[in-house]
């Protein structure tokens, strides 16, 4: 029991790494293109801007199972199979990545306009705004956003086990349900907990600190302390 | 109020040469310098929602090389949209910019993005903002290094322009701390160090002061003005507040919907009658004492103003003057200003006493008595 379990464990942090970083690179310029070629953006392209948010839209409201299952043709396509923690990186990442792109867009769009302007006003072109301001200015959110999707790629692996990736959603399906093992099940629920709050408080420190580092040391001590009273009661 | 006008008049004449900071100008401006800004025909016009709104409408703006130039409107008069102009952050609907000899509008090119000559123009054009818009996630320091990443300077170079610029704003001890650690006016100091950073030869100022309170708004303005004496840096300013030109400013523009109504250099706009921005700079009230007497507007401007005429006037003709109010600034090395003074007898009575002023070169208003000094006017 204790290998089966430990080797789950991996298998499922290894399809959430993979896919998650894959979601980070293919979604972070998807939405700053979002907000880019939005109406009043500086690649304005309305036509775009529809295109994309369209294909974000539809690949977000799909259910994952149906997505996973749709996209069984492409997953051997690039894999070679349908079968195992490989295969299921493909669907993982390709449903992350519109969701993390939403997320990217909320986060950039907070930053103040006047940044933009003041960069372009030095003869900052497009690319210096991503670099030097829309990026680096959001990276707090970025990095929450960030938690968010692990979290929720967490929910879409277990998914993935049903239909033979492996990993802690399978042994959860197999053993605890298909073979009654309550003990194992609840044990996949115990270690998943566990996992995503590790995961919560590892994203919501990180986020904190490069909030702090952005010298917010005014608020800093007190959301400090207010975070971290929630986030040991969640984790009891 | 008695005859005493002594005391005020003998403070008028010869401004003394040495400059008292804050108010008087080091160098009187030439008056034909070069002009470093110069828009002609400007219009910006918005849509929306098939809905036109004109923001600019044919605005000609002549800004000379080394002066301080404010631009005052109210919120919507579209100072915000002219200076936005000015570097082409926004696009101009018609008309051209012209910036230190360089036509920025034939530089913008067709698309709504700024090609890479627009940006190198906007590179030397320094702007300051109202709300600072300092990146937060960067220091002090790296926060003035960043036009300088921008123009491809070499990281050494970049820290030792940096720092000397932050030492040239008094600063230079708050180079590693984040702008969310500064007050308001050390932010507005920061943002004019990166305004600098580019060694602009003309400095953009979008409100700089209006998120500040007085005594960090006379604490900018003042750096304002040193930079201005130092660099030789010509600042176009816009504002709402009247102080702002009053304490920094060699030439003004009034904007009232989109149009320029007014502009000059102060003592330009104080010889013209009944100018807004003059009465608004130099304003001087005070009620007349009885029914029987002519309350009179002095206008000082220029070569009269260095002439004791309150006090010649009171012993020529011997009558007894009572100042109401008096609004007086050294400009350029110039007493300007305004005095509202107060003779004995309706003003039938006081014709020649008035004709000895305007004599003087000094312009004259007499209160209640428009339609007569309208007609003077078209006499001239």
């Amino acid at each position: 029991m204790q290998p089966l379990l430990e080797q789950a464990c991996w298998d499922t942090l290894y399809m959430v790494g993979w896919s998650t970083l894959i979601a980070v690179v293919g979604g972070l310029p998807l939405g700053i293109l979002l907000v880019l070629t939005d109406k009043g953006g500086l690649l304005q392209n309305v036509l775009a801007n529809k295109v994309i948010g369209q294909i974000v839209n539809v690949a977000r409201s799909m259910p994952f199972i149906i997505l996973m299952v749709a996209l069984m043709g492409f997953t051997r396509w690039v894999t070679g199979t349908t079968i195992g923690r490989e295969a299921a990186i493909v669907p993982l990442a390709i449903g992350a990545i519109p969701f993390f792109a939403r997320l990217v867009e909320t986060a950039v769009r907070e930053v103040d306009g006047g940044l933009v302007e003041a960069v372009q006003s030095m003869g900052g072109n497009t690319w210096t705004v991503v670099r030097k301001v829309l990026v680096p200015e959001s990276l707090p959110s970025l990095v929450a956003s960030t938690t968010t999707t692990v979290v929720a790629l967490i929910g879409y692996s277990a998914m993935a086990g049903t239909v033979g990736a492996g990993g802690l959603g399978d042994i959860a399906i197999r053993y605890g349900y298909q073979r009654f093992e309550t003990e194992l099940m609840w044990l996949t629920v115990a270690i998943l907990a566990v996992v995503i709050s590790l995961i919560q408080f590892a994203g919501d420190y990180a986020a904190r600190s490069l909030h702090r580092r952005g010298g917010h040391t005014g608020a800093a001590p007190k959301l400090r302390l207010l975070k971290a009273s929630t986030a040991t009661s969640k984790t009891v | 109020m008695s005859v005493r006008p002594l005391p005020y008049v003998t403070l008028l004449p010869r401004a003394p040469p040495s400059p008292v900071p804050g108010h008087t100008h080091a160098h009187a401006l030439d008056s034909d310098g070069n002009p470093v800004i110069t828009t002609s025909g400007l219009t910006k016009v918005y849509r929306s929602r098939g809905r036109e709104v004109t923001a600019l409408d044919g605005v000609d703006l002549h800004v000379r090389e080394g002066e301080v130039y404010g631009v005052i409107g109210q919120s919507g008069a579209g100072k915000s949209s002219l200076i936005r102009c000015i570097n082409l952050l926004e696009r101009p609907t018609s008309g051209t910019v012209t910036v230190a000899g360089q036509d920025l509008t034939a530089l913008a090119g067709r698309g709504p993005r700024a090609g890479r000559e627009l940006r190198r123009a906007r590179s030397r054009i320094g702007m300051v903002f109202q709300h600072f818009n300092l990146l937060s996630s960067r220091t002090v320091q790296d926060n003035v290094e960043l036009p300088l990443e921008i123009l491809g300077t070499s990281g050494k170079e970049r820290s030792r322009k940096a720092l000397e610029l932050l030492d040239l704003v008094g600063l230079a001890d708050k180079a590693k701390a984040y702008p969310a650690q500064l007050s308001g006016g050390q932010k507005q100091r920061v943002g004019i160090a990166r305004a600098l950073a580019g060694d602009p030869k003309v400095l953009l100022s979008d409100e700089a002061t209006s998120a500040l309170d007085p005594e960090t708004t006379r604490s900018i303005l003042q750096l304002l003005r040193d930079l201005n004496r130092q660099l030789g840096l010509t600042v176009l300013l816009i504002t709402h507040e009247m102080d702002v030109v009053k304490s920094i400013c060699d030439s003004a523009a009034l904007m009232e919907q989109g149009r320029i109504v007014e502009s000059g250099t102060v003592s330009e706009l104080l010889a013209t009658p009944g100018s807004e921005l003059a009465s608004a700079l130099f304003p001087v009230s005070g009620e007349t004492s009885a029914d029987d007497r002519t309350v009179v507007d002095v206008t000082f401007q220029g070569e009269a103003a260095t002439q004791p005429v309150i006090s010649r006037l009171s012993r020529t003709y011997n009558i007894d003057i009572s100042i109401l109010g008096a609004a007086i600034d050294t400009v350029g090395g110039l007493q300007v200003g305004r005095m509202r003074i107060e003779l004995p007898g309706r003003y039938e009575d006081n014709v020649v006493p008035i004709g000895f002023l305007r004599e003087q070169g000094l312009h004259i208003d007499v209160l209640g008595q428009e339609p007569v000094l309208l007609k003077e006017g078209a006499q001239l």
